[in-house]
């Protein structure tokens, strides 16, 4: 639920949308988080790290169809996927508070970084 | 990139708060940092780093000083910042990559802080100035 507001990406890092071209109106924040599209896109990618959560030991197998996928037909650059990850981060520190404990965070940068280096694993 | 009219606005309006408990957000910034980047340890050989320590609290504070000189002269972040440039370049060469991380430990801090007023445009803004701040810091390197 939290986690929806991973659309911040596409506002705070703008060079983000150009994978969204035909998603429509991505013109503010308010368009973008009102938008269909985005929200059923947020949902794909929020399953998939939950996915990630259920797999922690096995995240490149887990990831493995993915990045494939995120590298042939989505070509998308794995920097975007270090992005995303850090975006999640502030989202859950905002959502946490004061729970979100520097420990709390490391774990969870951890887990990013891994879910971002699974997703490039299969890069070529 | 450069600062919009708006992001100065939010900036300036995001600073106010952080101004209210300044040292502990930076002092925070840095446990952030020193956690989930352990790398970033190897800079501080010569500080007790432990959760409460006097010189991370010192330090957590002049970071987050040295930010609020940067807010209050925005439109010249560079000579605002000319001496800590220099420091950085000559005396501390700390990695440029660090700034990043460092950055980024600020921006959740502010966030866990702040929750209500880091809005999406208050992060854009913010990470945009954190960017520049770093880029200044690491201006004279080479």
């Amino acid at each position: 639920m939290v986690l929806v507001g991973i659309w911040r990406l596409l506002v705070v890092y703008p060079w983000t949308q150009r994978f969204f071209d035909s998603f429509g109106n991505l013109s503010s924040a308010s368009a973008i988080l009102g938008n269909p599209k985005i929200k059923a896109h947020g949902k794909k990618v929020l399953t998939s790290l939950g996915e990630a959560v259920k797999n922690l030991d096995n995240l490149k197998a887990t990831f493995s169809k993915l990045s494939e996928l995120h590298c042939d037909k989505l070509h998308v650059d794995p920097e975007n996927f270090r992005l995303l990850g850090n975006v999640l981060v502030v989202v859950l520190a905002i959502h946490f508070g004061k729970e979100f404990t520097p420990e709390v965070h490391a774990a969870w940068q951890k887990l990013v970084t891994g879910v971002a280096s699974a997703l490039a694993h299969k890069y070529h | 990139m450069s600062l919009t009219k708006s992001d100065k606005t939010i900036i300036a309006s995001i600073w106010s708060k952080i101004a209210t408990q300044a040292d502990c957000i930076g002092t925070e910034a840095l446990e952030r940092l020193f956690t989930s980047y352990p790398q970033t340890k190897t800079y501080f050989p010569h500080f007790d780093l432990h959760h409460g320590s006097a010189q991370l609290h010192a330090h957590g504070a002049k970071v987050v000083s040295a930010i609020g000189d940067a807010v209050k002269n925005i439109d010249n972040i560079k000579s605002a910042l000319a001496k800590l440039s220099e420091l950085h370049a000559y005396i501390l060469r700390v990695d440029p990559v660090n700034f990043k991380l460092l950055s980024h430990c600020l921006l959740v801090t502010v966030a866990a802080h702040f929750p209500a007023d880091f809005t999406a445009e208050a992060q854009a803004a913010w990470d945009k100035f954190l960017t520049i701040v770093s880029s200044v810091l690491t201006e004279k390197y080479r």
